[in-house]
């Protein structure tokens, strides 16, 4: 059972981690929903460091509207972003707070 | 450097390397090179032909797995249900963890890139050209894609969605473009000769 479905209003944390980190800064604390789940991978962040035996981790596909990503840009109100946050990067929101 | 997690030369040191004419990395690259054949560990020959396997793949497997699905729909689904077991079918050997394959419509177009370094379906298309592991192109593709495109010769028309993905995790991408409006007066090969690699990575939409 993962946390998330498709479907599902999320926000990127902004965890400021150091190092081997593959979430961009341009999403941290954006709000976006999942439109899939990739499976179980193994960490990046522990990968890099040669830690090969850390759990795996779920991943996730989460669209952002550029229209919200980028505000001082001009992007048509139905262009979207498309990216993989892993799942402890995530937090779940309200439908409220992300009204695509 | 001050020890602060938010700082962001620390997060522009780690890409630099990707830069096409980096001449540290180059050093650190040859030297490596020469102290590996030196101990005897490689042979000149080895890299050659390590560099020859990498640069093997190409836009012609691409095409192959796009033709296909074009003139086969069952393919076609199997494709966008599983692109690795897909493309895998036509005796490609992906190194990928996985490939999701996104579908361009007359209301849709799909434009891949990788933020972070230069992440790309090598395996099918084998390297990236320069300018999709260049930073102005990582930058600017998310930021504002369609002034991208537009560069690219495609002015996409404001009532079709843009999807840009970002390939920043495991997953690799490759765009099924729209096929040509006299799709059945081609055969397969023809099909395939039309199909460029910027079809692909969609910085171009249309085909034929």
């Amino acid at each position: 059972m993962t946390r998330f479905c498709e479907g599902d209003p999320v926000q990127v944390l902004a965890l400021g981690k150091a190092g081997h980190v593959r979430i961009p800064h341009y999403v941290r604390e954006h709000f976006g929903t999942v439109v899939g789940y990739c499976g179980t991978y193994l960490n990046p962040e522990d990968l890099a460091v040669g830690n090969t035996g850390g759990k795996a981790v779920d991943l996730y596909r989460v669209a952002f509207d550029q229209s919200a990503l980028w505000p001082d840009e001009a992007h048509p109100a139905h262009d979207r972003l498309i990216i993989e946050i892993y799942d402890h990067w995530l937090a779940p929101a309200t439908e409220t707070e992300h009204a695509p | 450097m001050p020890h602060d997690a938010h700082h962001h030369e620390e997060h522009e040191a780690l890409v630099i390397e990707d830069e096409a004419g980096n001449i540290e990395a180059q050093i650190i690259v040859n030297a490596l090179q020469e102290v590996l054949i030196g101990k005897g560990l490689l042979t000149a020959h080895e890299v050659t032909a390590a560099i020859a396997k990498l640069e093997s793949p190409g836009i012609h497997l691409g095409a192959k797995v796009v033709a296909k699905a074009w003139t086969d729909p069952a393919y076609k689904a199997r494709l966008m249900e599983d692109g690795r077991a897909a493309v895998q079918e036509l005796d490609i050997p992906v190194t990928e963890a996985r490939i999701i394959v996104v579908e361009n419509t007359p209301t849709r177009h799909n434009l891949i890139t990788c933020t972070l370094c230069s992440c790309y379906p090598r395996s099918i298309l084998g390297q990236p050209p320069s300018w999709y592991i260049s930073k102005a192109y990582r930058a600017r593709s998310v930021r504002e894609p369609r002034s991208v495109l537009s560069e690219f010769g495609l002015n996409l028309p404001l009532e079709v969605r843009l999807d840009v993905h970002d390939s920043n995790a495991d997953m690799r991408y490759l765009v099924l473009p729209e096929p040509p409006a006299d799709l059945a007066s081609y055969d397969l090969a023809a099909l395939e000769a039309m199909i460029s690699r910027d079809h692909l990575i969609g910085v171009a939409r249309h085909v034929g």
